[in-house]
């Protein structure tokens, strides 16, 4: 059915979709919609599950790993400050391998108090043991979290996963959105059979204190082989999903006229959509440059950045988010799966911070300058921050 | 009053790690035997996250999830919810935490969880400080006590201010079941659970469980100690059900606060002054008490 929805109500139609049967709810700016639209789901009977109208994101979390571990599927929802406060309760969960599907409206952290978007807050929660995939319009977000369900669920998985999208670019955006029926969603995602729960019939328990002689590095050792073994169950799942539901996903990197480029930009989130545009106007005037929209942050896509690299002379990183580290976090990423593998140069421009628009305009200027800089095979600045007040480089 | 007895099904098993002489782990055998075997269990961090055995051993006979410090009235939450859902109805979900997980860290997530009026039980067994850290001053030590971080010292930095009342937050929640309760009188706190049992909703039960490694005394006095808060009134066993307080044990001849402190290594700094002050507050608790009993009795 073709509806017209916001990105918010596209996760949430994703997540009704799903039937997860806890739902755990606190209003955060601008995620609020989707728990809003949720309640409105239940409340006129649309929509089965129990909805716990908890009193901070930490007890949303918390609720979630009790409910998913007593052997529900669960759902909830965050942004930011909401998620930072949940950042202790995340690593819970990937660790106790409870494969809750959470959607993330990208915020700013504050000080100074930002609502919009800024890629900050999942950024910090890279290293919490979730699958992150990050979404470029409301399409994507309502299908990345059915599919994160499939996934994660798989028995050889078991991670939980965050479902990303831009703040208001998608949270308040409308667009045209194609919505499964019900029972094409039901027929791909089965019902939850959960890998172990919280039975009276069978007592375990479940988090207990371990020695430093017990496993608890092999558990760890499992999480870290779980996450090489979703790069299979990704593909697998977004293959299948395509065929049945009449999509175009890549998995890992969405790659947009990357085979000739000299010059691919590397990109997260709704600045894939504005980059394309860019591309085929440049294309137009015999510049041959290229979009990489990452989709997969967590796990990182290793072989395909690779093999992205050996068709491009230069790759210039956006970040909207800063790490205060050798440049921002896509970057890094990326420059370190290149290490030993590609001899070009790799740049990082960081803008958009706090919500601030990134426009065709600017995005050309940096395509001009990686391409400059792939003819030139010389990186000037590896790090540089774009669109600053006063800066005449990129105004 | 029909004699009561408690049942012979063990749900804790031999083999713990506590302590000797752990007032806790005597609260969760009565807990576990009055609400049997149907029964799921959440541990935030606090001494019974270690008292069941190092993985992969486990001395409890019911299901636990073992949760972070501050979650219990969350996790609790979704327990039920999730149990709810499945059509599970019928297990009982018990939160069983400390009292800094409880008046302390999980205050705010306890509130929530009574003010959503789950169908839960919620257990703080209260050692009166962060015992399994070590001895630390939490909102529900009490008045004069010495701790690791009331150390005394030359200033006589000691834990002045009142115990905070967790049992009396919850009656300002509404909600239908509070109660009190303490090893030396198992009789009492199992009718309790079992009353607990029958009624749909958040149940609340604040369970002294003395500490003979906190409290600085002879392991051999756990159920010594625990007798004297009551006799002495400065723990009163007593239930609320829909606001209606009963008081579970008058004593007759309440004895001195002084024979319940002078047990106890933590108290044995203080001066008769200190204790006279102590006495005061406890008479006048007692006496709100006995006032909260008849009025609540009067609405009738």
């Amino acid at each position: 059915m073709r509806m017209i929805l916001t990105g918010n109500e596209s996760a949430a139609w994703g997540a009704r979709l799903s039937r997860p049967k806890v739902i755990a709810a606190y209003p955060i700016t601008p995620q609020t919609s989707i728990i809003e639209t949720i309640a409105a789901f239940i409340a006129n009977g649309e929509m089965d599950a129990r909805y716990i109208r908890v009193e901070s994101e930490h007890s949303a979390m918390a609720a979630c790993i009790a409910a998913q571990n007593t052997g529900v599927r669960t759902y909830t929802a965050t942004s930011a400050h909401g998620l930072a406060l949940m950042h202790e309760v995340l690593m819970w969960a990937s660790g106790a391998r409870l494969p809750i599907v959470m959607s993330v409206v990208n915020r700013a952290m504050a000080p100074p108090w930002s609502v919009w978007t800024d890629q900050l807050d999942t950024m910090a929660e890279r290293d919490s043991g979730w699958i992150q995939v990050y979404t470029q319009n409301n399409q994507e977000v309502l299908d990345s979290i059915i599919m994160s369900y499939k996934i994660a669920e798989k028995h050889n998985i078991l991670m939980p996963t965050m479902v990303i999208e831009d703040a208001f670019i998608l949270s308040h955006t409308s667009e045209g959105v194609d919505v499964p029926d019900q029972k094409d969603v039901d027929d791909f995602l089965g019902e939850y059979n959960p890998a172990f729960k919280l039975d009276p019939d069978e007592p375990a328990g479940f988090g207990s204190l371990i020695m430093p002689e017990g496993p608890y590095m092999e558990f760890r050792y499992k999480m870290a082989l779980a996450m090489e073994e979703a790069r299979k169950e990704i593909k697998k799942v977004v293959e299948e999903y395509n065929e049945k539901f009449n999509r175009n996903y890549s998995p890992f990197i969405e790659e947009y006229r990357t085979e000739d480029a000299d010059a691919v930009m590397v990109v997260l989130g709704t600045i894939g959509s504005t980059a394309k545009d860019v591309v085929d106007r440049m294309r137009e005037k015999g510049k041959k440059v290229g979009v990489a929209r990452v989709r997969y942050f967590r796990p990182f896509p290793m072989d395909e950045m690779r093999a992205l690299a050996k068709k491009t002379d230069m790759i210039g990183v956006v970040d909207r988010s800063y790490s205060f580290g050798p440049g921002a976090d896509l970057y890094a990423e990326t420059k370190s799966v290149l290490y030993g593998h590609a001899n070009i140069p790799v740049k990082n421009y960081v803008m958009g911070l706090g919500g601030r628009d990134i426009t065709p305009q600017i995005l050309e200027k940096v395509f001009n300058d990686m391409l400059t800089i792939a003819k030139e095979g010389v990186v000037d600045r590896e790090v540089e921050w774009v669109g600053l007040q006063g800066d005449e480089r990129w105004s | 009053m029909k004699k009561l007895t408690i049942p012979e099904e063990e749900y804790m098993l031999s083999g713990h790690t506590a302590c000797l002489g752990c007032g806790a782990t005597i609260a969760m055998r009565y807990v576990l035997k009055a609400l049997g075997k149907n029964t799921i269990l959440s541990i935030p961090a606090c001494c019974w996250a270690v008292i069941p055995g190092v993985y992969p051993h486990r001395n409890l006979e019911v299901p636990l999830l073992y949760t972070a410090f501050e979650v219990t009235g969350a996790a609790i939450s979704g327990i039920r919810e999730a149990l709810d859902a499945l059509g599970k109805e019928d297990v009982n979900v018990v939160g069983f935490a400390g009292d800094g997980g409880t008046a302390d860290i999980g205050l705010q997530a306890l509130s929530a969880a009574a003010e959503r009026g789950h169908n839960v039980f919620y257990i703080m067994y209260d050692n009166e400080a962060y015992m399994n850290t070590g001895i630390q001053r939490s909102g529900s030590t009490p008045m004069g006590a010495w701790t690791t971080t009331t150390p005394g010292g030359k200033k006589r930095m000691y834990k002045w201010e009142p115990k905070k009342n967790v049992a009396e937050i919850m009656v300002a929640h509404h909600i239908p079941y509070v109660a009190t309760a303490t090893i030396a009188y198992p009789e009492d706190m199992i009718s309790k659970l079992r009353r607990a049992k029958e009624i749909k909703g958040p149940k609340f039960f604040q369970i002294l469980s003395p500490c003979p490694t906190g409290w600085r005394y002879s392991p051999d006095k756990t159920v010594e100690v625990s007798r004297l808060a009551v006799q002495t009134n400065i723990f009163p066993l007593y239930e609320v059900i829909n606001g209606k307080y009963k008081i579970s044990i008058k004593p007759k001849n309440p004895k001195p606060v002084k024979e319940y402190l002078r047990l106890q290594g933590r108290f044995r700094h203080l001066t008769e002054e200190e204790i006279a002050m102590i006495q005061k507050h406890v008479d006048e608790n007692w006496k709100a008490l006995l006032k909260k009993e008849r009025c609540s009795q009067e609405e009738e």
